[in-house]
């Protein structure tokens, strides 16, 4: 049980089915305090599924989930969250939003919010650390995407969550400000210490932002050499430790870093199951966009 | 290539000119009565079905700055105020009693389970079709034209908002929960400052049908209201007073309308620019 303390995340042997169709298959992973794990695969492989599971917002069909030696039941304030969209109230400016953590956990909803400068002085610490302290008084509509995201990052952050929980984050900004906000993040996490449970299906993005890169696909060798088929929950296919790597600005420069993407591509998205992915593309001409157009990206 | 001013669908009017399109529907439909009246007056001096401008004025001062003879009251004051109270009341209850179940029904599944079906069943009532019944059951007193109101408006906004709160996304319940939420801050603090918007929008929908029925209610019990008024002068055909109470309640629901939007912007500037 000791593990359980030390580790932030622990899943233990996770199955999730919707129905027939299983989504997850025999996940076991523990994420311990202080990293920044990234956790990537094709779009549909049950990355949200299984971060839906780690919040309590679904249980799992089969297998135990323990947050900080607790068992997960329902959302709480143990995880913090960031999705790709939707991540900011609209009805609330952007100090509002930050603020919003400390007033909906005072618990008296039904007064006015209470003047508290503490709580302000808090919020306006977080705004100022995510660059944002002259636009306090905007509406979400007001910000640009990567300007959202942002405020949305000091609103979970507010709430110190023992573990922050990003579901791609940065999936629907520019290039420019994704690598931007990449930076940041990582600025963020060796500053605060933060434990990360980053998803995303950019593979040069999880091994960029990640200390530690996981692999999901349910496209992977099968012991019984069963053939593919689509029935296949998602599987942890692979699991690296980036520490040398990782913390440098320089890194995308780095011809070893280019080497180290292509073996992960070799052993994570091996070239037979690549030609599934490819074949599973033609059908669902949206779900694979990034993988394929990066992969040329990447060996060109 | 340069813009037609008014056909086709490249048209883009000149600001001028938009204003005199505005116009000239209203423009048209008065010549047209003005002629009308004119001819049937020309014809026959003392006929009653389309009266001459100066008349309805004659009978507006009559009714809206001369006392009453019988009883002493102005009665187009009079009337407005009695009728607008019953509008008032009646689209209230339905507001505030539609805005708390479709907020539960949105949020809670087995609320929704429970009261959906209910809701829609009661929507397709005739709100008409159950006027007897009100008034079998409740007298002929304000209660019954309040009540037909609220049954009549109540379903429809109900609907309305229930979608308005289907729509938030469920990414932004979950992340209240994370930011320490309990489910009544969730109700009250994230999920109704962001419907109300479209909640007034529905209430604007509704007035129309508000105004039906409260003539509707006012025309067969009822001893004073707009509808009331219109239905017992009807009895001696005049029109020289139908036809400005017709005017008058049309301009008191465009007022209506348009405050509604106005407070709409006012209140939630966000939800205005989110929509565009
Ligand atoms: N509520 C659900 N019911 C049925 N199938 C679902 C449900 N949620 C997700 N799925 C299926 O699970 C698979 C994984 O979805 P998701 O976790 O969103 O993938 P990812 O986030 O990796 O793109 C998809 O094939 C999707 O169709
Ligand atoms: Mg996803």
């Amino acid at each position: 049980m000791d593990t359980n303390k030390i580790n932030k995340i622990y899943l233990q042997d996770i199955e999730k089915c919707y129905g027939d169709k299983r989504v997850l298959d025999n996940i076991d992973l523990s994420v311990s305090t202080g990293e920044l794990c990234a956790l990537v695969g094709p779009s549909g492989c049950g990355k949200s599924t299984l971060l839906r599971l780690i919040l309590g917002q679904e249980p799992p069909t089969k297998g135990n989930i323990i947050i900080e030696g607790s068992p997960v039941s329902f959302p709480d304030h143990n995880r913090g969250i960031i999705f790709q969209k939707y991540s900011l109230f609209p009805h609330l400016s952007v100090l509002e939003n930050v603020l919003l953590g400390k007033r909906l956990s005072s618990g008296r909803w039904w007064l006015p919010w209470p003047k508290n400068n503490e709580w302000l002085d808090e919020a306006m610490a977080y705004l100022e650390q995510v660059r944002l302290s002259d636009a306090i008084n905007k509406f979400p509509y007001e910000l640009s995407g990567g300007m959202q995201q942002r405020v949305a990052i000091a609103q979970a952050l507010i709430m110190k969550p023992p573990v922050l929980l990003m579901d791609e984050p940065f999936g629907a900004l520019d290039p420019d400000t994704r690598e931007d906000l990449q930076l940041f993040l990582l600025d963020l996490w060796e500053t605060e210490k933060l434990t990360i449970f980053f998803i995303t299906h950019d593979l040069e993005e999880a091994c960029f932002v990640g200390s530690r890169l996981l692999v999901l696909s349910q496209y992977y060798s099968d012991d019984r050499g069963e053939s593919y088929n689509v029935n296949r929950g998602g599987k942890i296919v692979a699991d690296y430790q980036l520490e040398s790597v990782v913390s440098s600005t320089e890194i995308k420069q780095n011809t070893n870093f280019k080497d180290f993407i292509s073996t992960v591509r070799e052993e994570g998205f091996e070239p037979r199951v690549r030609q599934h992915v490819r074949d599973f593309n033609l059908h669902h001409p949206d779900s694979f966009q990034t993988l394929t157009a990066e992969e040329n990206r990447v060996h060109n | 290539m340069k813009h037609p001013m008014f056909l086709g669908l490249h048209a883009k009017p000149p600001k001028l000119l938009k204003r005199l399109l505005m116009l000239l529907p209203f423009i048209i439909l008065i010549s047209m009565y003005l002629y009308a009246s004119h001819l049937r007056l020309t014809d026959n001096p003392h006929d009653k079905l389309l009266p001459s401008i100066s008349s309805m004025l004659q009978a507006i001062n009559r009714v809206a700055f001369e006392e009453d003879r019988r009883t002493g009251e102005f009665l187009l004051w009079t009337d407005t105020l009695s009728s607008l109270t019953r509008l008032l009341y009646g689209v209230s209850f339905a507001f505030f009693t539609a805005l708390i179940i479709s907020l539960y029904m949105g949020l809670y599944r087995g609320i929704e389970s429970l009261l959906s079906a209910f809701v829609i069943f009661i929507s397709m009532v005739p709100p008409l079709a159950i006027l007897p019944i009100l008034f079998i059951s409740l007298g002929v007193g304000e209660i019954a034209k309040i009540a037909l109101i609220f049954i009549g408006t109540f379903p429809i906004l109900t609907r309305d908002i229930f979608l308005a709160v289907k729509q938030i996304p469920q990414q932004q319940i979950v992340k209240s929960l994370t930011l320490g939420a309990s489910s009544a801050a969730i109700i009250y603090r994230i999920i109704l400052p962001q419907i109300l918007p479209r909640a007034i929008n529905s209430v604007r929908l509704v007035l129309g049908g508000g105004w039906l029925f409260l003539i509707a209610a006012e025309a067969i019990a009822s001893t004073d209201g707009l509808g009331y008024r219109i239905f017992l002068v009807r009895r001696y055909l005049a029109m020289d007073i139908i036809i400005p109470y017709v005017l008058w309640i049309t301009l008191l629901g465009f007022c209506f309308d348009f405050l509604l939007r106005k407070l709409n912007f006012l209140l939630f500037p966000w939800s205005e620019e989110k929509n565009q």
